[in-house]
């Protein structure tokens, strides 16, 4: 048997679809209504902001758009003058509040995402690093990871967007506003990122499959990439997720106190900003309905987040 | 045994020379409770001047209690820690600075061993199906191999410890433990190595598994003429594996012996003292002898002989110079003053 040459061909893999199918984190996913809830509510906002233009009755950015005879039409209304149906009422600008819905989310997830990733990317790598390497780059990256973490999140977006846009010339900051909220806010929040990546990183560099792959030469670069990356990304996942939800609440924040989006490419923070102004003058339409839909996404993006960490999570199995 | 005392006839049959090994840890408080405690540096003298030789196609045991520097030693081999001191020879070449060796200089040594480690479920990377494992050597040490080839030979590689072909395609958790340790057995031989160090590799397993184990690398030993360093702190497991053995306490070589001879005669107070304690199916008719007191720490480590404090035979010079290997006419080196003066 084992001198033998006979070429020996595997069978064929089973089906990725049918696997993961039968894996446990779709038997999870069922068994669990409010995540399912949660799944469809984030897919229906997902898929309203990515086909806002071809969904939306108007485009709330065209000024052309807009008109001034229908500012404060309330809810499920016609306008008298123009005809047009508003299904969340209109604002000021005779803007329709359900467009500016749906394309303000789409700029809450766009700068969410992208903040995210800034975020996981800078923390993964940092954390790696300070993790792999150890010595001064390890004391250096995690005690300023320390500081960062003294400060409120919130705070630390401030100061970064201040700090940013007082190096850009004024006449620039409308167009690369949504930039700098996305650097502000991934900057505030890679220490996560990176204090998990670490600890993971430690664990897994001592264990023997680790030294097995030293001990054949393998150069520490592949080490790095092949063996440990992909055995500490469980837990960026995780992360990433409920980071998601933190960071659509902190653009939405940072662009209610007026420091985000401007007020002609609004998000659903900036909607809710210019919404409050009516809220005692009886046009509450203006402030409600993006609220709530801010709400609802934050929510069910967070929710999935848990669940994602319970059902990937080997202790709580 | 410190110096040289190989002959060149002799040296023709050694695969692996240790020389005067020894590695150091820092264990010291990070600098800034150092000062403020007004503590010292402190130094874990985890393996401190061991000497060996292993001869091709044998198995040198290394016993000892946990704690006493044997994996240190076998990650000093395989180049996984870098030496504090000493000098490592393999096949003749000086090969001490293989930790800091890379590319082909590298590989040109390292393409000759590998290592089987304890854990079978750390050392198996749990997000490689295990065709991916098994030839992750012989991706390093042939890129000329084409895919297909490497997949056959995998296959080979997984029949040989008595798995099969298809088992590539599985990732490492469907496997039971004994299994997994097969699998770190095939990734071993894929490079073909002449030498193997065993980290004790079957400690982790049930004793019914143990022996199918033990089994199959004797096998494999006889079929390939590989040499063995098998590390160990069981017994029953070195009897059944090693021709040679050494016994470690606290970073040093207490003794070397053949090893029908250790068993029968052991002839360091500490060799003894790890004998009597092996129960036996049948049973002697002695009381089962217990080991008296514990490994002192060796952060602190007795002065002299570092068993002196727990030894029956110790006397004054035990406690003040510490012992070197001497051999003897039997075939087996005794680092032991009470051996030496005759007094055991």
């Amino acid at each position: 048997m084992s001198e033998s040459h006979h070429a020996v061909t595997p069978p064929p893999r089973p089906g990725k679809l049918r696997s993961f199918l039968d894996s446990d984190i779709v038997y999870s996913w069922k068994r669990q209504p409010v995540v399912i809830l949660a799944t469809l509510v984030t897919l229906v906002m997902f898929l309203g902001a990515l086909f806002a233009p071809w969904i939306a009755p108007q485009n709330p950015f065209d000024p052309r758009q807009l008109d001034l005879i229908d500012a404060f039409t309330p809810p499920l209304t016609t306008s008298d003058f123009t005809g047009n149906f508003y299904l969340l009422g209109s604002d000021s600008q005779g803007r329709d509040v359900f467009s500016a819905i749906l394309y303000g989310s789409r700029i809450s997830l766009l700068v969410g995402f992208a903040a995210v990733l800034f975020a996981l990317v800078l923390g993964t790598a940092l954390g790696l690093m300070a993790g792999f390497r150890g010595g001064w780059r390890d004391a250096l990256i995690m005690r300023i990871a320390d500081v960062q973490l003294t400060f409120p999140s919130i705070l630390m977006a401030l100061l970064i967007f201040g700090v940013i846009r007082g190096f850009l010339p004024r006449s620039m900051h409308a167009e690369v506003a949504i930039i700098v909220l996305i650097v502000a806010i991934g900057l505030s929040d890679w220490v996560q990122y990176a204090r998990a990546v670490r600890g993971a990183t430690l664990v897994e560099k001592g264990k023997e499959y680790v030294q097995a792959a030293r001990v054949i030469g393998l150069p520490a670069r592949n080490i790095l990439f092949q063996h440990i990356l992909p055995n500490v990304m469980r837990p960026v996942l995780v992360i990433g997720t409920i980071g998601l939800a933190l960071a659509i609440i902190a653009e939405a924040t940072l662009s209610f106190l007026g420091v985000g989006m401007p007020a002609t490419q609004p998000s659903l923070g900036t909607l809710i900003r210019v919404g409050q102004d009516y809220m005692f003058s009886g046009e509450w339409w203006i402030l409600l309905f993006p609220g709530l839909a801010l709400l609802m996404l934050a929510l069910s993006v967070n929710l999935l987040g848990d669940w994602l960490r319970d059902v990937l999570n080997p202790k709580l199995r | 045994m410190a110096t040289d005392p190989l002959t060149t006839a002799e040296r023709g049959e050694v695969l692996l020379e240790a020389h005067d090994l020894a590695r150091h840890f820092d264990v010291s408080k990070p600098w800034l409770n150092r000062v403020l405690e007004r503590s010292d540096k402190l130094t874990l003298k985890a393996v401190d001047g061991v000497s060996f030789a292993i001869r091709r196609g044998e198995t040198l045991a290394l016993v000892g209690e946990s704690g006493c520097g044997k994996s240190t030693v076998a990650r000093l081999i395989v180049g996984l820690y870098g030496l504090t001191r000493g000098r490592l020879l393999f096949d003749g070449e000086d090969i001490s600075d293989l930790v800091n060796r890379s590319g082909k200089q590298a590989a040109a040594v390292r393409k000759r061993f590998q290592m089987i480690f304890q854990d079978p479920y750390a050392s198996l990377n749990p997000l490689w199906r295990v065709g991916t494992i098994i030839g992750e050597p012989l991706r390093v040490f042939r890129p000329d191999m084409s895919a297909s080839q490497r997949r056959t030979r995998v296959g080979e590689l997984l029949e040989q410890v008595g798995l099969s072909a298809p088992d590539a395609n599985r990732y490492p958790h469907e496997f039971s433990g004994g299994q997994r340790q097969r699998i770190s057995i095939a990734r071993a031989l894929a490079n073909e190595p002449e030498f193997m160090i065993c980290d004790e590799p079957t400690s982790a397993l049930d004793v019914s598994v143990q022996a199918q184990i033990l089994n199959l690398m004797r096998d494999l030993q006889q079929q390939y003429g590989l040499t063995y360093l098998f590390i160990s702190h069981d017994m029953a497991v070195v009897k059944h594996m090693a021709d040679r053995i050494a016994v470690m306490y606290l970073g040093h070589i207490a003794e070397i012996a053949p090893a029908e001879q250790l068993f029968a005669t052991p002839r360091h107070p500490y060799s003894q003292m790890l004998l009597a304690a092996v129960p036996t199916l049948t049973g002697t008719g002695k009381r089962r002898g217990v080991i008296e007191g514990e490994v002192p720490n060796p952060v602190h480590p007795p002065s002299g002989c570092a068993f002196h404090p727990r030894c029956p035979h110790a006397d004054a010079r035990c406690a003040r110079e510490t012992p070197t290997l001497i051999a003897h006419s039997d075939s087996s080196e005794v680092a032991c003053h009470a051996v030496e003066e005759g007094r055991i």
